[in-house]
């Protein structure tokens, strides 16, 4: 039985990991934007055999809400197993070059909440001394790409920050998973036209997760092969990278 | 609609489940067998969906004693006209009946809660024995059907003469004592689709014979996991692939009692003549239980479902089935078809005006403008 905190927890990657450890009971805390969204979410976790679910309605971006959110997630749970951040937004490129208002923010949803939640999450975890802080971010961050750089922005800040913090919070035997996902078929990427080849299964993804969590990774691609994608993606020399359009 | 996959709400006690329309039958017995519940009626594969199994109106192997999926359906919701209309035997009952066996044209089936029935363990105690011919089966039937909650035979579809509708009668029921334990068997996979129907006259001729002769003449008792009893074929994945690239056609029937033995012989003597038929033939006895839909498949008497690779040769066979099929007074499953005619289909499912009456305007079907325009 593990406890579980998920923020952006009726996303389809959250859902589908959540369901992989609902198999062995589990307590979870549910944090999420859509109030109707987050109750059927945890519906269907009871009825899988959650041995308790409470949800909390918070929009990631309302970094006053953090606090609360959290004292009621350990008023609940005394101690957090896995809080996994799996929240996020996919901005349209085009409307944040035209907007500054839009392209702050897209960051914001992307990138400083995750940074907030997490600095939160880590002086909680430096106390307990324990448990596994599991973060969404994306192969987008690897590399600024013309089609969505706002985006790969944000996810290069939050794997960032993730690499620093996993340094901080390894002495004190907390475990920090970068997880970067490339395609995968979930409503935010609903209407796109992807190569069919490459995209994932969320139930794919989060099986995945859930391995890469139980085995302490630092950084997992998930599917694996997106490792050599961004390897070869990032062995692009600037001066070809710059003329191409990924 | 797979993405509706929620379960909504559970009850141990009296063994309902409400779910989104998308959750698998094998997502439903995963958490209702170890609570010591199965599915009232089950198809042949667990990989469909509650929202497809109301809308097909599906049977199984217990239909002489349960009737059809859409029994067992205490209630759903309905999306058409941008609202949500909750249907029951008595809330909204006209659409209750269209949607159940509805194929889907009355609207979209967002949720739906069933009824269960109490098993005392997962495991099933069956009992086969061979029968030589077609008289033999009905009399097997008639003997073992109500005495057990599941009867379905395998049948021969190339036996000619004197053999003609010669199987293996298997009847079974949930085991009384024993664990409640979800199978969990490894997956086989048809990794690719051969160039070729692996699938013809040879390898049926082979196949039926050893599988007929394999089977005891002596009655034989055997315990299983439910898996391989109700779904066989779900162990293959892709199992479809053996067909080739052009794959395979359905043809399933149903013929009234009073006619079924004399039509089950005539059909059968068509396919074995032809040379054609598949490696499971089903032939089943339904049950005069009525289904609260509409347009239903089964009716008291006999079905038989067969798969043929699909080839050129396929068309005259299936009209000459058709003719035997329509002077019986039978009719062809709808969620199984490819070719029927429209005529046939007017003449078998009288109450199909009704269900157009009700159909959501914003949906149609390639089966539905085909039998019905």
């Amino acid at each position: 039985m593990k406890r579980v905190l998920i923020i952006g927890a009726t996303s389809a990657i959250a859902s589908a990991c959540a369901r992989i450890w609902v198999e062995e009971g589990s307590q979870f805390f549910l944090v999420g934007r859509n109030a109707e969204k987050l109750e059927q979410c945890a519906a269907d976790l009871t009825v899988r055999g959650a041995t308790a679910v409470n949800v909390h309605c918070m929009d990631a971006t309302d970094f006053a809400a953090h606090g609360v959110m959290l004292e009621s997630c350990t008023a609940m749970m005394r101690q957090i197993d896995i809080a996994l951040i799996a929240h996020g937004t996919l901005p349209d490129q085009k409307a944040c070059e035209q907007d500054v208002g839009t392209a702050l923010a897209e960051l914001a949803n992307n990138g400083t909440s995750v940074i907030a939640l997490l600095t939160l999450l880590a002086n909680q975890f430096e106390t307990q001394r324990c448990g596994t802080l599991a973060v969404i971010s994306s192969v987008a961050g690897d590399r600024g790409r013309p089609s969505n750089y706002l985006y790969g922005t944000a996810k290069a800040a939050v794997s960032t920050f993730c690499e620093g913090l996993r340094a901080r919070m390894f002495k004190v035997g907390v475990h920090v998973i970068t997880i970067k996902p490339g395609f995968v078929d979930t409503p935010m990427t609903q209407g796109l036209a992807l190569p069919t080849a490459l995209v994932a299964k969320p139930e794919q993804v989060a099986k995945l997760i859930v391995e890469g969590i139980n085995k302490k990774k630092n950084t997992i691609y998930v599917p694996g092969f997106w490792r050599f994608i961004m390897m070869i993606i990032r062995s692009i020399p600037v001066v070809i990278f710059k003329r191409i359009n990924i | 609609m797979r993405s509706l996959d929620r379960f909504i709400k559970v009850d141990w006690q009296l063994g309902t489940v409400c779910a989104e329309a998308g959750v698998t039958l094998a997502e439903i017995l995963a958490l209702a067998i170890p609570q010591g519940w199965f599915l009232s009626v089950t198809p042949g594969t667990q990989f469909a969906t509650l929202g497809g199994a109301i809308a097909n109106d599906v049977h199984g192997k217990n239909h002489h004693l349960r009737g059809t999926f859409g029994r067992h359906v205490l209630g759903f919701g309905l999306l058409r006209d941008r609202e949500v209309w909750a249907c029951s035997a008595t809330e909204n009952a006209h659409l209750y009946g269209a949607t159940i066996g509805g194929l889907g044209l009355t609207g979209v089936i967002t949720w739906a809660c069933i009824q269960l029935i109490p098993i005392c363990a997962s495991q099933i105690n069956s009992t086969m024995v061979r029968f030589d011919n077609l008289a033999e089966f009905f009399s097997l039937s008639a003997e073992l059907d109500h005495r057990h909650e599941y009867s379905v035979a395998w049948i021969d579809c190339l036996a000619k003469g004197e053999s003609i509708g010669r199987g293996v009668f298997i009847v079974g029921d949930h085991a009384g004592y024993g664990a409640l334990d979800v199978d969990k068997r490894n997956k086989l996979n048809v990794p690719l689709i051969p160039p070729l129907s692996l699938i013809n006259n040879l390898s049926l001729r082979a196949f039926n014979h050893t599988y007929w002769h394999a089977h005891p003449s002596q009655r034989k008792q055997v315990r299983s996991g439910y898996e391989p009893f109700f779904y066989p074929l779900d162990r293959i994945l892709h199992w479809n692939r053996v067909y080739g690239p052009r794959g395979f056609q359905q043809y399933q029937c149903v013929i009234p009692d009073s006619a079924a033995e004399v039509a089950m012989r005539e059909i059968l003597g068509v396919i074995a003549d032809a040379g054609q038929g598949s490696f499971l033939a089903v032939l089943k006895r339904c049950g005069d239980i009525e289904s609260p839909g509409l347009l239903s498949f089964p009716l008291p008497g006999a079905s038989l479902a067969l798969d043929f690779p699909q080839k050129q040769g396929l068309v005259p066979l299936f009209l000459r089935l058709d003719r035997i099929v329509h002077e019986a007074g039978g009719r062809l499953y709808p969620a199984k078809d490819a070719h029927m005619s429209g005529a046939d289909f007017r003449r078998a499912y009288p109450a199909w005006e009704q269900l157009e009456a009700l159909r959501d305007p914003s949906l149609n079907s390639h089966f539905w403008k085909r039998v019905t325009e």
